[in-house]
């Protein structure tokens, strides 16, 4: 297995399925007294945030001490870095307190890639959202959500339903799907929030909800990302929902067993009404519910490269 | 190689289990087998006992002792322990007792569920090697092998118990 988890592209079939399959047994652990396992005891485990992040962070810092880490927040918004300090400088430091991962999340794609160039042998980089690029734990829970409601990815029809462009959970999921072989991908949006060239990431376009939603098993809704709304993509967050959003009337075209997810924070009444979100095909909750067992697979999977078991040689 | 009767071994501990149960005034003990000969030994010890409680599973991958060394385990299944343990007395079930390490982590799994009345350990084998103080409290039979030789059961239909020449030291019973 890998020691750094930076993007689902380049991984098999088989690694996703031992990601998923290992998922399984850690959502045993809920059942519990004790939520907690002594896996990785006496690890230490640094959440590098260079962004805002509410699920992603917490969810990482819950899969952690479930694997009882050690766990430091490190918000780089409100740390050394806006006293100057560069970011390797940053990390060495924090290497040198030795520490052996370290989840990194930067609005800049590659940043997680970057920083696995410079750590020591033994510590693993996993990267929880890098710019536009790629969000792989995401892709990998929402792959989790779906294997739970339907076993056969080739038999399944996925819509991604927003903005692309500017989406690295999209990117990933679309990866991972390929990867696992599902039936059909499909992308509802306007141009403007389309990447050029979509269609040679395997998936089949389409700029209307009626037709592009038509039989799916699987709708996966996008946020609007405000905060990158300032080029004029779309005419305005009310007409982006009259053609784009998610009602009860338009999810009446997928299949009526579909089930609808989203990677959050949701915008209500704006890609997705409350009646869907809330409704009985919505497992938004249990995409979250799962992100934790997913990235506690991910974590102890990481740690048991063989560079992370032969460099230290750190017997417990 | 030498082949151990299976069969005769578990009716065997059947009865001495059931002498034990007896002994120690416990009914309707709750059984939990870790994976995966465990669980096949409890299946039958509770056919033979006609034992109706939920038979716990245990695979004990996140309590192993050499995660630093080995990783995890490539085929780690999910615990069940479908009762709770609060208050229940458990028949912890294994194969085969060699270092007790297995069990230590058995243990130390069983009581992140609740704590238990009482845990009796029974073994279908115990052989010499232990490295904990860890007894079976019911054991069929009682081998001395040498470091190369490796006991095996395979199953579940039909169990057959054999005793292997190994080359390495086994790292785990």
């Amino acid at each position: 297995m890998m020691r750094h988890f930076l993007q689902i592209d380049g991984l098999s079939i088989e690694d996703l399925h031992h990601i998923l399959d290992t998922t399984e047994s850690f959502t045993s652990v809920d059942d519990r007294a004790v939520k907690k396992v002594p896996l990785l005891r006496g690890k230490t485990i640094v959440n590098l945030f260079f962004e805002p992040s509410t699920r992603t962070r917490t969810t990482f810092e819950l899969a952690a001490k479930r694997l009882s880490a050690d766990v430091l927040n490190i918000n780089i918004a409100t740390s050394a870095a806006t006293k100057g300090e560069s970011l390797l400088d940053t990390l060495f430091n924090l290497q040198a307190m030795n520490t052996d991962m370290f989840i990194v999340r930067h609005p800049e794609s590659g940043a997680a890639e970057f920083i696995s160039n410079y750590v020591d042998s033994h510590v693993s980089v996993i990267n929880a959202g890098d710019g536009r690029h790629a969000h792989p734990t995401q892709a990998m829970l929402d792959m989790f959500t779906i294997r739970k409601h339907f076993k056969d990815f080739s038999k399944l029809s996925i819509a991604i339903v927003g903005d692309i462009l500017h989406s690295r959970v999209a990117r990933s999921q679309i990866e991972a799907l390929n990867i696992l072989g599902a039936k059909e991908i499909r992308v509802i949006a306007p141009r403007t929030l389309l990447p050029a060239n979509i269609e040679q990431l395997g998936v089949e376009v389409f700029q209307n909800c009626r037709e592009g939603l038509r039989d799916v098993d699987v709708v996966i809704m996008l946020r609007l990302q405000k905060e990158r709304m300032q080029g004029g993509f779309i005419p305005s967050e009310h007409e982006y929902f009259q053609l784009y959003g998610l009602t009860p009337e338009r999810l009446t075209y997928a299949k009526p067993n579909a089930i609808v997810m989203h990677p959050g924070p949701i915008n209500r009444g704006v890609e997705i009404s409350s009646e869907v979100a809330d409704g009985p095909q919505s497992v938004i909750l249990q995409q979250v519910e799962y992100g934790i067992a997913v990235r506690m697979a991910i974590l102890s999977l990481a740690m048991s490269s063989e560079e992370s078991l032969t460099a230290k040689g750190s017997d417990v | 190689m030498t082949e151990l009767n299976a069969q005769q071994l578990l009716k065997d501990l059947a009865n001495d289990l059931h002498d034990y149960l007896s002994d120690q005034n416990i009914s309707d003990p709750v059984f939990i087998g870790i994976q995966t000969g465990g669980v096949w030994v409890a299946k039958a010890l509770q056919s033979l006992l006609n034992n109706k409680q939920k038979l716990g599973v245990l695979d004990i991958t996140f309590y192993r002792d050499d995660f630093s060394r080995t990783g995890i385990q490539p085929t780690v299944k999910p615990s069940k322990l479908p009762l709770g343990v609060d208050d229940k007395h458990i028949i912890l079930v294994d194969d085969v007792l060699h270092t007790g390490r297995t069990v230590r982590a058995a243990l130390n799994e069983i009581f992140d569920y609740g704590r238990p009345a009482s845990v009796s350990l029974v073994v279908l084998v115990q052989r010499n090697g232990n490295e904990l103080p860890i007894q079976a409290d019911v054991a069929a039979c009682k081998l001395n092998l040498e470091p190369t030789q490796h006991i095996k059961l395979s199953g579940p239909e039909p169990l057959e118990l054999k005793v292997l020449e190994v080359t390495a030291h086994p790292n785990s019973e």
